[in-house]
């Protein structure tokens, strides 16, 4: 699907290296546990993951199956029969002295990832994913003669995905990966944080000159990227970096960088003195790995609703807009948390109410998970499932809102009382006292009053003055110690002023 | 008869009818260690491991006194190939790179023998990394053979033969890469088994060729073997693999005529060179098979010469792979003067590795390279396959092949000295089962005058079955052996 080069611009051509940890109990070869939170350097290991002499691997199925499952939410041919195999290179954090990984018969090949760039959609394919185990870390104290090193990691599991070069800006990765990230989620592979490392980025960046059609003949990959926000930086640096040099007649060089997110550029990174030699070959303490069809096709069926199809879902059965679209399915369990509500709020809809209904109230439950909701769960760094709103006091509140029991701005005391406690909102409504009052008489008290003591107002809204009569509900709403009924104090006060 | 000389089943008769303890046996093995190995002896031993031993003793005695159905291997002393993982015990692979290494567990093999109360009594010598066919390449030293000590006892088990043939332990663990239990065993008089490829775990046995190690015995008899066999063999969730194939009661299933079962001789592994003694030994052996109600017919295998130019890629593809992990960063021997992480690399394994060693990953790195791995490795295992397919044949026609274990007696210390294809051509009778991963036995079949001295040395009858037919071989090594008595024969000078 390579594009054809025809405009007299420079087009960036970037392909993506991505490795995404997967969420195991124990790692890839060994029973050590696969905690990326732990923090105590070199508790999570074994006489496998430290390659004790005589120690051998045994590949774990779960893993097995997860990077199946990956392979199959993107829509790869998954290998009846592939292999791991010895990559082997000297580094400290490498206890081996070389990584199990796959070489020419991965797990995965073939598939596609279809990401949507401004409302048009661009088929980004996959070339391969793999199965491999990760190196542990080494650390550098700084000042000190001496390095150390943390096998924690050493043999956890890895997909690594590699793309075709068809993304062309900074932007398009930064979709892309955002979208890969909602799929491992989604599936349950990982938690694909880039932040923790628990996925991280290789991109390959290169550009075409004006009219060039062939793929440049050098690549540039940048190392070191932990967030979305440096991945599209990074990328954008390079582009530009490489425009200048290109219209200046150079090449770039095709070496690794890093990304300085203080000085936020790429910098070149100490280049390797010699081309490196993998010596690839396959693992003979492992066997070959036989997937079955009826495997693969059962991983397939089992497959949740990946993100793309929650998108035209929401839109489709709910009309949000696209933008809150995104943000909530970008959210997995925030998703997961306003379908519960939905549900709640459909649960009792259904009986008395009409579509239109529905709609307002699906389209109310997305905005307070969006702001009131986020907020609060970024405040106290939790995630929906750990807060103390239950989805059915979730809905039960909005209804209140809707029936007008309520004034939004009381709700959200409300809320965050709730968020706060827990408990049923009637209870709180009663104990804040902020139930709102739908008594006519109570109203049209308060309204006399306000125009009694108003003359001046009345005058000037008699006059004309629309804005006289915003000041006129907003006293009324005082005396009504802001528990009046929004819609009712309105019309009773249109109707006095008649 | 000296307690020396005994077979397990012998010993274990002994322990049972309270002849004679687990600790007094152990300490009777240990003060005959004392006495003949040691450096100035036959340097069988690397590590004897006395108090361990008797504590284990004691346990054994405990559970013989209480349990009537305790394994015949209960109270028995052995020894293991120091390539075997001992957790808290000194495990060096006869290299300086592990000089002080201590293990933090129990290779599986160990660990079998421990929960049978098995008693080790040490860590038996061998060429480094099990690289080589006389112990002469151990950073230790060669070990010595016990029938003329100025010669090599073969290797590179060739601690565990010696020991065995001594008298100096009832049985040793050994492992097999190309001949490195059935070519000692040969030299030292002694029975060996290799394993089919995955019968028996490799956990814990430091890697060599990691598609060929196949750890097993050494031992005074096939019964012996065949009662080791039943212990170690199973499926390891540690090792991807072995086999989960039923473990048959090899001793039990034992019988001692050969009516039915037909025998091959393949006419290629008369090689040129071969000693004519040896030869005349091999006819021998062969008839009194057919004595014993065997049909004997001669078979070809043409792709036999292949099977060291195989071997000579895969082994040293493999090994340089295997000892990457030596690096002087977590464990084992990191040089004084490295001043950063390439001194630390580069110095640590320049002076921790033998020449054997060094010379080996250079080949396998080099046969592994960009550009020649097609040529080399890929090429190897292909033909590999090709020999797998050519046994596969002739077992289609035979239940087992007999032939020499080595075409030659044991030669002197210091013949493999600076010959590097010395392995190579004493194991060249071997290597064509274990690239095929076919289990075997070498047992005594009597003995040649030595090309280079006036002395008699023992000769190795080799038996090869087909996958998984262990049965097939034990049967055979036992009915010859009912009718013959060259596993009897012992050194003299060793107290008996």
């Amino acid at each position: 699907m390579t594009e054809k080069n025809n405009t007299n611009s420079y087009t960036p051509v970037i392909g993506l290296e991505i490795h995404v940890q997967l969420k195991t109990k124990s790692k890839m070869f060994c029973d050590s546990p696969n905690n990326p939170d732990e923090t105590v350097p070199n508790t999570n290991i074994c006489e496998v993951c430290t390659a004790q002499p005589g120690t051998l691997p045994v590949a774990n199925k779960e893993a097995i199956r997860l990077g199946t499952l990956l392979g199959l939410a993107l829509n790869c041919k998954i290998a009846n029969s592939s292999k791991f195999d010895r990559k082997s290179y000297f580094y400290p954090d490498l206890p081996k002295g070389y990584q199990i990984s796959q070489y020419d018969k991965p797990i995965a090949e073939h598939g596609y990832l279809d990401i949507n760039v401004d409302g048009v959609v661009k088929r980004i394919r996959i070339r391969r994913a793999h199965l491999e185990e990760d190196a542990g870390k080494n650390i550098h104290p700084e000042g000190l003669g001496y390095s150390l090193v943390d096998y924690n990691r050493a043999g956890t599991p890895l997909m690594e995905i590699v793309t075709e070069p068809d993304i062309t800006s900074a932007k398009e990765a930064r979709i892309f990966l955002e979208e890969l990230r909602n799929i491992v989620r989604y599936i349950g592979a990982g938690s694909a944080d880039m932040e923790k490392g628990t996925m991280r980025l290789e991109p390959n960046i290169s550009v075409r000159k004006p009219g060039q059609q062939e793929l440049p003949n050098y690549k540039v990959e940048v190392k070191n990227i932990n967030s979305f926000k440096f991945a599209e930086a990074a990328i954008e640096y390079e582009i530009q970096r490489h425009i200048e040099m290109l219209s200046e007649g150079q090449t770039p060089k095709q070496v690794t960088m890093g990304w300085n997110e203080k000085a936020s550029q790429t910098v070149e990174q100490r280049s390797k003195e010699e081309a490196n030699d993998y010596r690839y070959f396959p693992d003979p303490d492992l066997p070959v790995l036989k997937l079955s069809e009826e495997y693969i096709s059962n991983l397939k069926t089992s497959l949740p609703e990946l993100p793309a199809a929650k998108r035209q879902r929401f839109k489709e059965e709910y009309a949000l807009p696209d933008e809150d679209i995104q943000n909530l399915v970008n959210w997995k369990e925030l998703t997961e948390y306003f379908e519960e509500v939905v549900s709640e709020i459909q649960a009792w809809i259904q009986a008395d109410r009409s579509k239109e209904d529905l709609l307002k109230l699906v389209k109310m439950a997305a905005n307070w998970c969006l702001q009131d909701f986020s907020a609060l769960l970024n405040a106290a760094k939790i995630n929906p499932s750990e807060s103390r709103i239950t989805q059915e006091n979730f809905a039960e509140l909005l209804k209140h809102i809707a029936d007008a029991k309520i004034s939004v701005t009381a709700a959200k005391q409300v809320f965050a009382k709730m968020f706060e406690h827990g408990g049923e909102p009637d209870h709180i409504i009663e104990d804040l006292g902020l139930s709102q009052i739908s008594d006519t008489a109570a109203i049209e008290s308060a309204v006399d009053q306000v125009i009694k003591a108003n003359e001046k107002a009345v005058l000037d809204y008699k006059a004309g003055q629309q804005k006289s009569f915003g000041f006129l509900v907003g006293m009324a709403m005082k005396e009504l110690k802001g528990k009046g009924n929004p819609s009712l104090v309105n019309e009773i006060l249109k109707k006095r002023l008649e | 008869m000296e307690l020396a000389f005994l077979e397990i089943s012998e010993l274990a008769e002994k322990l049972r009818n309270k002849e004679i303890s687990s600790v007094e046996l152990t300490k009777y093995f240990l003060q005959r260690i004392k006495e003949y190995d040691g450096e100035s002896g036959l340097n069988a031993f690397l590590t004897v491991t006395e108090e361990e031993a008797l504590g284990q003793a004691q346990d054994a005695d405990k559970v013989l006194a209480s349990d009537p159905n305790a394994s015949l291997l209960t109270g028995i002393p052995y020894a293991a190939k120091d390539l075997f993982s001992t957790k808290g015990i000194r495990t060096t692979a006869s290299s300086k790179i592990l000089d002080k290494f201590v293990p933090v567990f129990d290779a599986t093999a160990v660990e079998k023998l421990k929960s049978e109360k098995s008693v080790l009594l040490g860590k038996t010598n061998l060429d480094e990394f099990a690289h080589g066919s006389s112990t002469e390449t151990s950073a230790y030293g060669p070990s010595k053979n016990p029938w003329d000590v100025s010669r090599i006892p073969g290797g590179s088990s060739g601690g565990s033969a010696a020991a065995v043939a001594a008298g100096l332990v009832p049985f040793a663990l050994a492992t097999e890469t190309g001949g490195s239990i059935r070519q000692p065993a040969s030299l030292c008089g002694v029975c060996g088994w290799k394993p089919t490829y995955g019968r028996v775990s490799r956990y814990g046995v430091i890697a060599m060729t990691s598609s060929n190690d196949s750890p097993g015995t050494i031992a005074r008899s096939v019964k012996d073997l065949a009662i080791s066999a039943e212990i170690l063999s199973g499926h390891d969730l540690k090792d991807s693999t072995t086999s989960v194939k039923d473990i048959p009661n090899y001793a039990a299933n034992l019988r001692s005529d050969l009516k039915g079962v037909r025998i091959g001789v393949p006419k290629e592994y008369f090689v040129e060179g071969m000693q004519p003694e040896v030869e005349a030994r091999i006819h021998e052996a062969i008839a009194k098979l057919k004595e014993l109600g065997a049909e004997i017919v001669e078979v070809s295998l043409p792709l036999t010469k292949y099977g060291s130019l195989v071997y000579a890629i895969v082994t040293p593809a493999e090994i340089s792979s295997n000892l990457a992990r030596f690096d002087g960063i977590r464990y084992g021997h990191r040089s004084d003067s490295a001043k950063d992480l390439s001194d630390i690399y580069d110095q640590s394994r320049e002076e921790g590795f033998g020449d054997e060693a060094k010379r080996r990953i250079l080949t396998g790195a080099y046969a592994l390279s960009a550009g020649y791995y097609d040529a080399y490795y890929l090429k190897a295992q292909k033909v590999r396959r090709l020999l797998v397919n050519e046994f596969d044949e002739v077992f289609k026609k035979v239940d087992a092949l007999v032939c020499a274990s080595v075409p030659n007696v044991a030669q002197k210390i210091g013949s493999a000295k600076d010959n590097p294809l010395f392995g190579y051509i004493a194991d060249q009778l071997n290597i064509p089962a274990s690239m095929a991963g076919l289990p075997a036995l070498s047992i005594p079949c009597g003995f040649a005058k030595a090309e280079d001295g006036d002395v008699e040395m023992p000769v190795g009858l080799q038996i090869i079955g087909s996958q998984w037919g262990e049965q097939n071989v034990f049967n055979i090594g036992h009915a010859y052996q009912t009718i013959t008595d060259w596993h009897k024969k012992y050194p003299k000078g060793f107290g008996a």
